[in-house]
């Protein structure tokens, strides 16, 4: 498992950052919870071994992506004698709808769980509409 | 008529331990269906060294300050609980993945643990506990007295 990692930076061609992805490393989709609020869409996502330096967030056209890079880990004079979960890198992607202010997506991630607020644009937040006596 | 394939003893014997993987997760399914929590959450890896182990559970989001890890003898208890997100009256969810609730996951070592010893940390979501071999189980150097 040393091996992997160490092979990874000669994978990576410094001339060309678009072929990152080509890493000797497994590639997991995160589980997630996507709810509304009344003003936003919050969408998390589990990403245990990911911190704030090694997860990427792009919105490409109407394709918001998360990508994170987990480091596989070793134990010294260490053998793995019984696995149930393996570590490897996070990838999923969501298309976001005209309605979410792309400007203003927020980003936090803590313990291993990252939480993305996506406002809502304000012409599509619930308006409450006063109605007059006539 | 058979495919004489099948009749292969060297190539069944190299499809049993997929046998086992899918009776392991068949039973395991059905476990879950009467059991108040996700059997898989807390997946854990074990590494073994010479005179401890390292154990390692993806276990995102959960408040360090709540698990409760025991060791008895060679037994090791990691439980807690992970709470869901707080969501308002009014809002909705989209999608709903991420396990949340009550869990307990119990790993028998091969050694007696120094019990005293014990460390656990927690970072990215990641606790690591470190059992320490209790110094009585140690494997003990008899040495060959020479008459």
């Amino acid at each position: 498992m040393e091996n992997k990692s160490e092979q990874v930076p000669t994978a990576v061609s410094p001339a060309a950052p678009q072929v990152r992805w080509m890493r000797d490393a497994k590639r997991y989709i995160p589980p997630v919870d996507v709810y509304e609020t009344a003003d936003n869409i919050i969408l998390v996502a589990d990403v245990p071994g990911a911190d704030e330096k090694s997860i990427d967030i792009t919105v490409e056209k109407n394709v918001l992506t998360i990508q994170g890079t987990v480091e596989p880990v070793a134990f010294k004079d260490h053998k793995l004698s019984y696995l149930e979960y393996d570590v490897g890198d996070y990838y999923r992607s969501f298309t976001l709808s005209g309605e979410i202010d792309r400007e203003k997506i927020a980003a936090v991630v803590r313990d291993g769980v990252l939480h993305l607020t996506l406002p809502k644009s304000e012409q599509m937040k619930t308006k409450k509409i006063a109605v007059k006596s006539a | 008529m058979l495919q004489p394939q099948i009749l292969d003893y060297g190539s069944m014997m190299d499809q049993f331990p997929e046998f086992q993987r899918l009776k392991k997760g068949i039973s395991r399914l059905m476990s879950a269906i009467d059991v108040p929590y996700c059997p898989d959450f807390t997946a854990v890896n074990v590494w073994s060294g010479q005179d401890d182990a390292v154990i390692t559970a993806e276990l995102p989001g959960i408040d360090p300050g709540k698990l409760d890890i025991s060791v008895t003898g060679n037994i090791l208890k990691i439980s807690g609980s992970r709470e869901p997100e707080a969501v308002r009256n009014g809002d909705g969810y989209y999608r709903r993945e991420r396990f949340c609730g009550p869990f307990t996951r119990t790993l028998q070592l091969s050694f007696q643990a120094d019990a005293a010893r014990v460390d656990a940390k927690y970072e990215k979501g990641i606790l690591q506990i470190t059992v320490p071999r209790a110094e009585s189980d140690k494997p003990k150097k008899i040495p060959v007295r020479k008459d």
